[in-house]
Parts: C-alpha cells; sequence; structure tokens
C-alpha cells in the first residue's frame, strides 16, 4: 500500500515537472527567438498575485512574462473548439491525445537522480529501458498520421504523409546510433548506462562517441518535429501540415507535443551522453543533499541541451524533403552502421575501462 | 492477479483481431490490429519476456503497422459497403486456418514440454540463443530479408539505358 | 546555358561547420541591443508629412481655416464628417469669411483615412496629420468633434490669407 502511494506520489511529481517545464520552455523559446532577433520577446504579464478594487492587479514577474502560459493556456481552452464537418470524427478527437501520450509515458524509464529517501529517483527501472523508450516514441507517428489523415483535405493529409516517412526513417538512426554505447556499458538499463557513466567519464567524452552523439541529436531533432527538419509543419509549404483543421485546445494538444517529445529527447540525450545526474567532483551516493543536487544537475544538463534546441531551430532553415530523406538513409544509416563495427573493434582492442 | 492478466490480455487480443476483419473501414482495422499487437505484447510480458514484448510493439505497431497505413492511406481505400463471399475464398480460408490450427497443436504440445525448464527473457538471453542454438534460421532469415530488399531496389530503379 | 555547379570542398559538404558558424552568429544577436520600442511607454518619433488621422487647422492668428463648404462631407466615401456650417457676424474680425463650422464631426469609427477630405478642401483646412493612435472606449467617444480636432490639429500658417482679398 505505502509503495503504491510512493509511486502514486513520484508519478505526480514527474508529470507535474515535465508539464511545469513544457508550459515555460514556450516562453523561454519565444524569448530567446526573440533575442535572437533582436526583439524582446513577451515581457508584459506577470502572475497575478491580488486583485485591486479598482480592477488593476498586483502581478509577479511581469518583466519576465511569468504570466505568460498561463494566459496561453486560458486563450486555448477559451477559444472555440470548431470540428470541420468533413472529419473523421473518432480519429480526428484520437490524434491529438496520441501525439501527446507517447511523450509523457519516455518520461517512466528515465533515471532522474541517483536516490532521495532511499527510493530511487526513476518511475520504473526496466531492464529493456532504451528499446521501451523506443517503443513508445514509435507511437508519436500514429498521432500525427491519424491528424493529418482524418483531417479529410489536402495540406494535413500531405504533411501527416511526410512526417510519418520522416519519422520512421529517422527512427533507424536513432536505434542504430545508440547501440554502440550499450555495447561499451553491457546493459539495456538506463539506471546502469548512468551509474556506469558515473564510475567511469560520461560517454560523450570518448571520441569514438561523438559521431553517434551526432546521429542521435540530429535524429532527436527530427524525430521531435524541430527544425531543420519541421517538414510535417513546414507553414510556407503546407499551412501548418497536419494540424491545419485543429484548433482551440485539440491544436493546444500537439504544440505541447511538440515541446513535451522535446523534453523527452533531452532528457534521453543527456541520459546517453552527458551522464544523466552525474558530475564529476560530486559523490555518486550520499545523503539528502547528494540526492537533491543529483536532481539539479539532471535538470541543469536538461535546461542547458532544452536551449540548444531553441537556439538550432532560430539558427538553421528547413531542409528539403528529398535532401532530408537522403541524409537520413545515405548518410547517418551507412555512418552509425559503421560506427557500431567501429565501437566493436574499440571494445576489442580494451580501450574501454 | 497474474491469472487475471492473462485472462484479460487473451481475451482482448482477440477481440480486438476479430474486429480487424469485422472492420468495415481499413483505418480502423489496422488500428485494432495496433491494440491486437499490444495486448499480445501484455501476454509476454506476463510470461516475463520483456525483451519479445518491446520489440513486438517496437516492430510491429511502431513501423510495420505505420506502413500498413501508409499504403491504406495512400491507396485511398474507402468503406467497403457490401460484404461479398466468394465460395473459393471461404474454401481456402478454411484449409489455411484448418492447417495453421493443426501446425498450432505440434507447436503448443512442443512448447508446454519446453515449458517445464525454465527461461529467462532477458536481451542476453535471447542474444546468447540467437547466436548459438538458432544462429542458422537466424542467418537465413536475415538473408530472405536481404533478398526481398534487393528485389525492392531492382523494382522501384528507374530504367536506365 | 549550363552552370557550372561549385565544386564543395569536404567542409563545405560536411555542413557541420557552416553550421557552427551560424550558431555563432545567433548566439551574439543574443546580446546584441534590441529594436523593440515598448509601445505605450516610448512613443515612435513621427516624422513630419506623416499621413495619420484627419484633423482640423487654424492659422497663426489662431482662426478656424475651414469655412463650412462642406466639400469634404461630399466627398468623404464612408460619411465619416458631418458639418453644420453658421453665419459669421458680419461685424466681427473676420466677417468676411461669411461661414465656419458650428459643428464639425468626424466618426472615426468609419474613417478610411483616404485623404479625400484633405485633397478636397479649398481652405487647406483639414489635414491628415500626425495623431494615429485613435482609441476609445465607446463609439460615441469615436466620433470626435470640432473642438477635438482642432486641438489635435493644431496651427498651420497659411501665408496667403486668401479670405482677406475680397
Ligand atoms: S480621410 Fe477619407 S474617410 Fe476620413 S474623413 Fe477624410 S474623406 Fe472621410
Ligand atoms: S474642411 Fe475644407 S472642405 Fe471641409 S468644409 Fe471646411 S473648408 Fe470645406
Amino acid at each position: 500500500m505505502e509503495a503504491i502511494l510512493i509511486h502514486l506520489i513520484k508519478i505526480a511529481c514527474v508529470l507535474g515537472v515535465v508539464l511545469f517545464i513544457c508550459a515555460y520552455i514556450v516562453l523561454v523559446e519565444r524569448r530567446v527567438c526573440a533575442f535572437i532577433q533582436d526583439r524582446l520577446g513577451p515581457n508584459r504579464v506577470g502572475i497575478p498575485l491580488w486583485i485591486r478594487k479598482d480592477g488593476s492587479a498586483i502581478t509577479l514577474g511581469g518583466k519576465w512574462a511569468l504570466g505568460q502560459p498561463l494566459v496561453d493556456a486560458c486563450k486555448s481552452l477559451l477559444k472555440e473548439d470548431f470540428v470541420p464537418a468533413h472529419v473523421n470524427k473518432l480519429y480526428f478527437w484520437l490524434a491529438p491525445m496520441l501525439a501527446m501520450s507517447p511523450a509523457l509515458i519516455v518520461f517512466a524509464v528515465i533515471p532522474f537522480g541517483s536516490k532521495l529517501f532511499g527510493e530511487s529517483m526513476i518511475l520504473a527501472d526496466v531492464n529493456v529501458g532504451i528499446l521501451f523508450v523506443f517503443a513508445i516514441a514509435s507511437f508519436t507517428v500514429y498521432g500525427i498520421m491519424l491528424a493529418g489523415w482524418s483531417s479529410n483535405s489536402k495540406y494535413p493529409f500531405l504533411g501527416g504523409i511526410r512526417s510519418s516517412a520522416q519519422l520512421i526513417s529517422y527512427e533507424i538512426c536513432l536505434g542504430l546510433s545508440v547501440i554502440p554505447l550499450f555495447m561499451q556499458v553491457e546493459s539495456l538499463k538506463l539506471s546502469e548506462v548512468v551509474t556506469w557513466q558515473s564510475n567511469h567519464l560520461w560517454l560523450i567524452c570518448y571520441p569514438w562517441n561523438w559521431l553517434p552523439a551526432l546521429i542521435f541529436l540530429a535524429s532527436s531533432f527530427a524525430e521531435t518535429n524541430r527544425l531543420p527538419f519541421d517538414l510535417p509543419e513546414a507553414e510556407q509549404e503546407l499551412a501548418g501540415g497536419y494540424n491545419v483543421e485543429y484548433s482551440s485546445m485539440k491544436f493546444a494538444m500537439f504544440f505541447m507535443a511538440e515541446y513535451t517529445s522535446m523534453i523527452a529527447a533531452s532528457a534521453l540525450m543527456v541520459t546517453l551522453f552527458l551522464g544523466g545526474w552525474s558530475l564529476p567532483f560530486v559523490p555518486a551516493t550520499g545523503g539528502v543533499l547528494v540526492g537533491l543536487a543529483h536532481i539539479c544537475i539532471f535538470l541543469a544538463k536538461l535546461f542547458a541541451l532544452l536551449f540548444f534546441f531553441i537556439w538550432v531551430r532560430w539558427t538553421l532553415p528547413r531542409f528539403r524533403y528529398d535532401q532530408l530523406m537522403g541524409l537520413g538513409w545515405k548518410v547517418f544509416l551507412p555512418l552509425a552502421l559503421l560506427n557500431v563495427l567501429i565501437v566493436a573493434g574499440v571494445i576489442i582492442l580494451g580501450w574501454v575501462k | 492477479m497474474h491469472d487475471q492478466l492473462f485472462w484479460f490480455f487473451s481475451i482482448a487480443m482477440l477481440l480486438s483481431g476479430l474486429l480487424v476483419i469485422l472492420g468495415r473501414n481499413p483505418v480502423t482495422s489496422a488500428m485494432f490490429l495496433v491494440l491486437s499487437l499490444f495486448f499480445m505484447a501484455g501476454l509476454f510480458v506476463l510470461l516475463e519476456a520483456y525483451f519479445l514484448a518491446i520489440i513486438q510493439i517496437l516492430v510491429y505497431a511502431g513501423a510495420v503497422i505505420v506502413l500498413f497505413l501508409f499504403v491504406i492511406m495512400l491507396l485511398d481505400l474507402k468503406t467497403e459497403n457490401v460484404r461479398q463471399f466468394k465460395r473459393f475464398g471461404v474454401f481456402g480460408a478454411l484449409v489455411v486456418a484448418g492447417a495453421l490450427a493443426w501446425k498450432l497443436t505440434s507447436v503448443v504440445s512442443a512448447v508446454l514440454a519446453a515449458a517445464a525448464k525454465p527461461v529467462v527473457g532477458t536481451t542476453e538471453a535471447m542474444g546468447k540463443l540467437l547466436f548459438t542454438q538458432y544462429l542458422l534460421p537466424f542467418e537465413v532469415t536475415s538473408v530472405l530479408l536481404l533478398i526481398a530488399m534487393v528485389g525492392v531496389v531492382v523494382l522501384s530503379r528507374k530504367e536506365t539505358k | 546555358m549550363k552552370l557550372e555547379r561549385p565544386k564543395l570542398t569536404l567542409a563545405e559538404r560536411l555542413y557541420l561547420p557552416a553550421i557552427l558558424s551560424g550558431l555563432a552568429l545567433t548566439f551574439s544577436h543574443i546580446f546584441r541591443k534590441k529594436v523593440t520600442l515598448q509601445y505605450p511607454e516610448e512613443k515612435p518619433e513621427i516624422p513630419p508629412g506623416y499621413r495619420g488621422q484627419p484633423v482640423l487647422v487654424k492659422d497663426e492668428e489662431g482662426r478656424v481655416k475651414c469655412v463650412a463648404c462642406q466639400l469634404c462631407e461630399f466627398v468623404c466615401p464612408p460619411r465619416a464628417i458631418t458639418i453644420k456650417p453658421m453665419e459669421y457676424p458680419e461685424n466681427a474680425k473676420y466677417g468676411k469669411v461669411e461661414k465656419i463650422p458650428a459643428e464639425f464631426d468626424i466618426d472615426m469609427l468609419r474613417c478610411i483615412y483616404c485623404g479625400y477630405c484633405e485633397e478636397v478642401c479649398p481652405e487647406q483646412a483639414i489635414f491628415l496629420r500626425g495623431p494615429y493612435s485613435v482609441t476609445g472606449l465607446s463609439r460615441k467617444a469615436m466620433v470626435f468633434n470640432k473642438e477635438k480636432l482642432l486641438e489635435l490639429g493644431g496651427t498651420l500658417p497659411d501665408p496667403i490669407k486668401k479670405w482677406q482679398k475680397k
């Protein structure tokens, strides 16, 4: 009973934190993109604390637009939820949920800290952790595809078709690029990957892991539909892609799905390549303080990567579709395969350890 | 708990499998196929074959059915209005089903004999089995896939003189 | 015509150096001076000759230049202007003008900023000038009356003084 309660609390905390980051990362994106373009971005709406008699309000952090996510959420909830007459209703409703949930489920197996009060800071330490991630992540494509198809009009359909081809292609690169890591760690458990890295160096520190890291990073851009691989949405060509017919909260779900999967991809990258919660000179085991420090380290790395995601988005232009496919199949795939061989050689030579 | 879950997964799997062939909308059929694969993965989990369960979802639900959907959508299959039964088709189906059932009983009896000794369904055990006991079938399968792949490349290549 | 494609070096084909330099550029922009104008607090500088909303002007003597000829009222496409003319007392200082508007309303909700009123006016009394922020809390508040229009317009010197030479 108690164990279930603890689990429920952990789940609630993780979900809460993820959705919180999801809300605020949108704000961060808007601010950073504004800064990159020499603008200021949202800087008005604070969190309302108290409303005076005359209708004016005392707000917190208005200069930093801390209330912006709140306002945005209210806006998308209150907008008219328009369902066009020509859509396939069932799948039209199902698609946003399918797009959103896989990204959230992925957090079940990501170790976001070592131990706190004797509890390991991971929701489910399954022994096929990374495969679980890929299996769940491959469901995102259903959301996009069904959204495109059920909308029953041309642009969403093209967007859906394009993106499903893209997602499937890059899933393969994603999967192949991490195989060398597990050859070195000799386990598929994500918690053991992090423990290994806290005992050795981070995996990114070994030169033969640079190529897989690059492929993984680029593929996760593609998997999360971020620029330079945001062809499913491609505003200029497809008028918004698979979500053209969506409005109100259903659209917001797609929007949030993009950011949630971005957070998931960053968390995965941190876990696999950047040492998860480990940091040199911070003890791997210890009391409450060390446990908290580990969570903070994980979050710090996560935020750094999220910033990188945003930074890249506002720097690079979009790939052309054939270039995208060519890059995936003709460059990343052979390189990832080659890399498996290289790392196998490295292990035989005994350079790891 | 274990037993209840087993019954739940099996019945749900069979039901959604049935709905695959009864559904009139091809997309609905494909989605029910995904569902039934999910429940099958649940059965694998009950057998503690986590690796198989995950691979089941990853490969079939995550990739193969997506390609099915792809084809369904690109061919623009419409919901069928009238069901037609051809006598020959029914006959053929019965023959195939009978052959499958017959084969299945022999497999099940072999499995029941093997189930006495405990197997670990971890990735490691799977890998060891694949590269020792089942090496030949494994390699043959991969060659088969390679042939299919080469075939596709040849077929889809543009004619160049 | 056949274009020679430039041959790319390995570094160019890898994209990575280009991507990195692009990232460096965008990162440096984060710390640049921002161009955003914090609008309601900071106002943009309006250049002379800016075509904002229609306003009435006075000459340097402080006389309302409009002679209530009502041409603008006729020409205004959305019928935004309503004028009620009034006779000038004969013995007054500007008695020669004969007519001035008693009321001059422009419904700013109807005005389309076409500038026909300015073009048609024989006295150069109505101009599209500086004021650009036209706001109000009710329909009534958006009908600008003579006083308001004159206040917004200010003075525009009139060297000719056509009305005196009659
Ligand atoms: S600008 Fe055009 S619409 Fe506005 S008052 Fe003058 S004539 Fe009428
Ligand atoms: S503003 Fe000009 S056009 Fe209009 S009534 Fe006055 S003098 Fe005539």
